[in-house]
């Protein structure tokens, strides 16, 4: 009686022992994925915030585009030789990093902050999927989304920049318009791995920006030889140098940046994942 | 069914559920009681899988929650605190909880129908009255069909309508042989709902009885004498098993004698009776005699009521 498996069934009869055939089989992985993209979608503050990283990566390129264009004749010579006209057109990761960050935090603390995670973890008590699924649809959203507005943004920048701008087939444009998506994609990984962790929305956004905003720019308070020793390891400055063309020096080699950034990722998942199995919900 | 065995779970020093033993048997309902902060939420969400307990253990049809491969499918809970995010509409609660097991469309607006949330269910969650909250946590509990249905005080902010409609619920739900496990820290709705009772206070249990059990020990002679020689008529009463208490200065409430009894005993003595019958105990008294303890307790230490509650 007691490992009978219970189905679904809409009569007013039922026993503890029945045989039905089961229309559901249980939780599944694909289950899962489907319930977390259900909860993202179903969010308007998902869109909300999505949308605002789709208009800051492109928004904000065709602003700086636009202004770079029409002030070039007063720009300094030695601006012009620094100047890189793909890394302009993308200065909108800045700006999506926060959209894109702080959507990441609350994908999980807004279920902690209203107490949805006791339905969640009760439908899945083992709770690791819902950390995967959770990671998996976030990153996959991201991914996408951002593929997309940085190819807009780089077009809508070159078009705009006009004479000065580029194309994709520059050296090294393509592997930073890929880039910014892909660092974009890891600023949400992080961010949902720091929620996990925190469960609070405003300190995981504090974490998150303290990691990524705030600690490169304490670390240039520090000794220089120490600072060559630190900040090219710090997330942001490691992942960024994915997307920059014409990096400071001691900046690590692009896909080396990006690898310390993922590994800083992966770190707080280990430790979200940790915690999850953990602790009581 | 449910079945805990020395079920343990501590914060700190503090003692929530003190090796708690029991069985939840199909096919009735059982009530679960105890005063505020006696360990009833901490025992479900371990139950459910959300707290991890300290020692002991807790299966659910045979098997830890954790370890089910259909959770849903074997217990569904409806905990103290809402379980829902503010934001969104109840239909996609129902529908993302619903995902997790592919169980299809048609039944989250099965159970929406269920609990008459029909009107609202388009609507943010966060608008809701505490009785659509508790209406919309009891649609997510029965999401799944569940062999065992765990109801964390149900009736908190339901009107009379409300109330009613959950008592028959859960008396049908039991009747088609299921396990219907559901907390309240009120007697008189347990007696009218439950025909089982398992009673907890400070964390520990209390009783394990029948409700017929229950209120054939609560009616044992009690005899109420009302005398203006109290304090005298009070030096006389004695014996194995007889205890006197007294709630005013010339009444005796006695118990283990019977009227004839105290007549006689006042009688011999020439001490004069104003009043002399039996009373019968309710069932609520009777529950604040086996948790008063517990209940004393509870408003010397405010701290474990917090951790508990």
């Amino acid at each position: 009686m007691s490992t009978a498996t219970m189905t679904p069934q809409t009569g007013p009869t039922r026993s503890v022992s029945g045989n039905r055939t089961p229309s559901s089989s249980g939780v599944s992985t694909v289950g899962v994925i489907a319930s977390e993209w259900i909860k993202l979608r179903s969010l308007r503050s998902s869109w909300l915030t999505l949308a605002a990283a789709v208009i800051g990566m492109v928004g904000i390129g065709w602003l700086v585009s636009f202004e770079t264009n029409s002030h070039w004749s007063h720009m300094q010579p030695d601006e012009r030789i620094g100047f890189d006209p793909v890394s302009r057109s993308l200065t909108g990761v800045y700006l999506a990093q926060l959209a894109i960050g702080v959507l990441g935090v609350l994908v999980i603390t807004g279920e902690y902050a209203t107490g949805m995670i006791r339905a969640t973890l009760s439908a899945v008590p083992r709770r690791f999927p819902v950390l995967w699924a959770k990671l998996g649809v976030f990153a996959s959203v991201t991914l996408l989304l951002m593929l997309v507005s940085s190819f807009a943004a780089f077009l809508v920048g070159q078009q705009l920049l006009g004479s000065h701008g580029t194309t994709l087939s520059a050296p090294h444009a393509l592997r930073a318009v890929i880039g910014v998506a892909l660092y974009l994609t890891v600023v949400g990984v992080l961010a949902i791995g720091l929620g996990f962790i925190i469960r609070s929305t405003a300190g995981g956004i504090a974490a998150l920006f303290g990691l990524l905003l705030v600690l490169p720019a304490i670390g240039h308070v520090l000794p220089t030889s120490w600072q060559q020793h630190i900040l090219p390891y710090l997330p942001s400055n490691a992942g960024g140098a994915l997307y920059t063309l014409k990096p400071d020096p001691g900046t690590l080699a692009p896909w080396t940046g990006f690898g310390v950034m993922c590994l800083w990722a992966l770190a707080a998942v280990v430790a979200a994942a940790v915690l999850l199995r953990r602790r009581d919900a | 069914m449910i079945e805990a065995r020395s079920l343990t779970k501590r914060y700190g020093d503090k003692v929530a559920v003190d090796s708690l033993t029991f069985t939840v048997r199909p096919g009735i309902v059982t009530g679960f009681l105890g005063p505020n902060g006696a360990g009833k939420s901490t025992t479900m969400r371990m139950i459910l899988g959300l707290d991890r307990p300290t020692s002991g253990s807790v299966t659910v049809n045979g098997k830890p929650y954790v370890d089910q491969a259909a959770p849903l499918h074997e217990a569904g809970g409806l905990l103290e605190a809402r379980a829902v995010h503010t934001s969104r509409s109840a239909y996609n609660h129902l529908r993302a909880l619903a995902a997790t097991h592919r169980i299809p469309a048609r039944r989250v607006d099965e159970v929406i129908d269920l609990v008459g949330l029909r009107e609202v269910a388009r609507k943010r969650a966060g608008g809701f009255s505490l009785g659509m909250g508790q209406r919309l946590g009891i649609a997510s509990a029965l999401l799944g069909d569940p062999a065992t249905v765990i109801l964390d005080e149900p009736v908190n902010g339901l009107d009379p309508e409300g109330i009613r409609w959950v008592r028959d619920l859960l008396k049908g739900l039991a009747a088609e042989g299921r396990t219907i496990f559901v907390s309240s820290h009120l007697m008189s709705e347990m007696a009218l709902t439950a025909e089982h009772v398992i009673v907890v206070g400070r964390g520990r249990l209390i009783a394990d009885m029948s409700v017929a059990d229950l209120i054939r020990s609560a009616s044992t002679n009690l005899v109420l004498v009302r005398t203006p020689d109290a304090a005298q008529l009070r030096s006389l009463l004695g014996g194995p098993d007889v205890t006197v208490s007294s709630s005013e200065q010339d009444v005796l409430e006695v118990s283990g004698l019977t009227p004839a009894q105290v007549g006689g005993i006042a009688r011999d003595a020439g001490l004069v009776l104003h009043e002399l019958r039996t009373q019968q105990a309710s069932l609520e008294e009777a529950f604040m005699d086996m948790t008063r303890d517990s209940v004393e307790f509870q408003t010397v230490s405010t701290q474990r009521d917090e951790v508990a509650a």
